[in-house]
């Protein structure tokens, strides 16, 4: 199996997750999408670091979990503050700020 | 086994950064160490310092910069003239806009949250209404600031995605930290939070594709890669153009910019300040530094986008501004369209639109702050009262701080002897020499339709009475006196005599590759 079919999953897995964040309304669920593009592009790094014989790609996977790692962990912190005041994480009811 | 090899590093060089992230880690410490009474002040004098202290030993390694000891940590940070010139600027923009943080008299306990954690509304919520605000800020914005200049010296995409996450993450949170409004700060903060990492993903993407296309990342491989290649250049223009989407979100370029005026408003006005100056000074020198040094073999093929990009951005930033009823978000899009008047002479793609943009930088940067910090000045009993109507008639309550905001207003509009017409003179002269007239055209089009809403608030601010609910300007304190008079006078400056700081940019255009 030529590694290029990896490549093809991880622009696969990164569409779902551009999509997704555009049609979903929950909050949480937008942010998994977000991760899961941080995912593909962990995936298509580790691909052409085998593609491109060196290593470079997969110490780039590494810094790049740890950056997800922290996104979460703001994340998750202004998701949960938005929660407690408006008891729901729709980003359809955080509609105060407009035009 | 074979022996581990290590990179040189050069502690000198890369001082102006240890010396913000390692006052930060102080900072931390602050926060549990030091009893609340007294940790405001500890904490801005520490900032300063820091602040300081970094600035001067950017200053110090002016004039030693060599084509050999420009990269350091095995090139992952390149400190060129270039590089330089943006920490110095980055410096000084932030040091302006964080004695804007430090300023506690103009409401009880300052403009942030005492803990941003409890619930708006709930009982706790009006218990600490008169409590002193929280002072993590500080080193929040250190974190935040070390990241911008680690983002405008990165040599290498990885470097790049770090410190891009490295200064947004701790804005997020500064977003949501206003004492007024919360509801609208936790919201902007939202809103910052999932466009930003969504933008920063298409980034991460984009360099997972550059990597398969030049087996490197750092941006002579991809000089290279991109003059010597034979390939098709797919992999290429993909990853060119998601790692320009989440650049030009950081920029606020359009159609990138919808997250600018919600999070303008919503966040606290010290904050808004620090994000209208440096976080775009910061996004424009990486992406000078991308397109400049890493891609400069794939002009052809992004010019014209780009300037689609520039275009579309003054106009959205010009005609939407017109519609704007809140002054806080009148200047968000007027920072729309002034990253569209940025873009173009990014795009002359000559030194001399270098070393405009350059200037631009510093000259927006001072002339936005100074607007932030009078915005904050004229409150009413719910804060700040930044409905247009509100400041009609002002000019007669207080002649001396509409007479300040309308100069800084005249600054935006570029009127001649303000810094904002030598901007954009320069910008649009750099492009005219490098054969994008048609977006000079663009530029002067969206700066006369721009000049309407700048010369509407003007207009309401001297010509009309001032009515029952005109709020007072608030005397301003030490440090809000100190911010607005270093803007004003800077704006003027820049406009008599820009000569020093043209002459500056000059010299810092040129990038080591």
């Amino acid at each position: 199996m030529t590694p290029m079919w990896y490549i093809v999953l991880a622009t696969v897995l990164f569409s779902i997750g551009a999509v997704g964040v555009l049609i979903r309304r929950n909050a949480i669920v937008l942010f998994m999408c977000i991760e899961l593009m941080l995912n593909a592009a962990n995936l298509a790094l580790v691909t052409f670091s085998r593609i491109n014989g060196t290593l470079d790609g997969q110490i780039m996977a590494f810094f790049a979990m740890v950056v997800a790692a922290a996104e979460v962990v703001i994340g998750l912190a202004i998701i949960m503050l938005i929660f407690r005041t408006r008891r729901s994480a729709s980003v359809d009811d955080a509609n105060l700020l407009k035009y | 086994m074979p022996e581990l090899k290590l990179p040189d590093i050069d502690y000198a060089a890369l001082l102006p950064m240890l010396i913000l992230f390692g006052a930060a880690c102080v900072g931390v410490l602050i926060e549990g160490f030091v009893p609340r009474s007294v940790r405001n002040m500890v904490q801005l004098v520490l900032s300063l310092a820091a602040m300081v202290a970094a600035l001067v030993f950017v200053i110090r390694r002016a004039g030693e910069v060599t084509a050999e000891n420009a990269a350091t940590i095995g090139g992952a940070i390149m400190i060129d003239n270039m590089g330089l010139f943006m920490e110095g600027a980055l410096l000084v923009l932030g040091l302006v806009s964080l004695l804007l943080f430090g300023e506690r008299t103009l409401e009880r306990g300052g403009a942030f949250v005492p803990h941003a954690a409890v619930t708006v509304g709930s009982e706790r919520d009006r218990e600490q209404a008169v409590d002193s605000g929280a002072t993590e800020v500080y080193p929040l914005a250190l974190f935040s600031l070390g990241g911008m200049l680690m983002f405008v010296t990165a040599n290498d995409l990885l470097t790049m995605f770090v410190a891009l996450e490295v200064f947004s993450l701790p804005l997020y949170l500064m977003c949501a930290l206003a004492r007024r409004k919360r509801l609208l700060s936790q919201e902007s903060a939202l809103k910052y939070f999932l466009l930003g990492a969504y933008a920063s993903a298409f980034f991460l993407f984009g360099v997972a594709m550059i990597y398969g296309f030049a087996k490197g990342v750092d941006f002579r491989a991809i000089h290279e890669a991109v003059r010597g290649s034979e390939t098709s250049p797919t992999l290429l223009l993909i990853g060119l153009a998601l790692v320009a989407i989440g650049l030009l979100f950081k920029i606020a370029a359009a159609p990138f910019h919808v997250w600018t005026p919600d999070v303008y408003q919503g966040a606290p006005t010290p904050v808004t300040a620090f994000m209208a100056a440096c976080t775009k000074a910061a996004a424009f020198g990486a992406l000078l530094r991308v397109l400049y040094v890493g891609f400069d073999g794939a002009k052809w093929h992004f010019t014209p986008v780009l300037g689609a990009v520039a275009v579309l951005t003054m106009l959205v930033g010009a005609v939407l501004a017109v519609t704007q009823t809140d002054l806080k978000r009148l200047l968000a899009y007027s920072s729309v369209a002034n990253a569209g008047y940025l873009m173009v002479g990014l795009l002359g793609g000559n030194k001399d639109g270098l070393s405009s943009t350059l200037f631009y930088l510093v000259a927006y940067g001072f002339t936005v702050i100074a607007a932030f910090a009078l915005v904050s000045l004229v409150r009413d009993a719910d804060g700040e009262a930044t409905h247009l109507s509100r400041w009609a008639g002002l000019g007669r309550r207080s002649p001396l701080f509409a007479g300040i905001f309308t100069f800084l207003l005249l600054a935006f509009a570029g009127i001649p002897l303000t810094s904002g017409f030598m901007a954009k003179f320069g910008v649009f002269g750099a492009a005219i020499a490098g054969d994008q007239t048609w977006l000079v055209i663009f530029g002067v089009l969206t700066s006369i339709v721009l000049a309407f809403p700048y010369l509407r608030v003007v207009v309401m601010m001297w010509l009309s009475e001032p009515g029952e609910t005109t709020p007072s300007v608030s005397i301003p304190g030490v440090l809000t006196s100190a911010v607005l008079g270093i803007g004003t006078v800077a704006t003027l400056l820049l406009g008599v005599l820009p000569g020093p700081l043209l002459e500056l940019a000059d010299q810092a255009s040129s990038f080591i590759r």
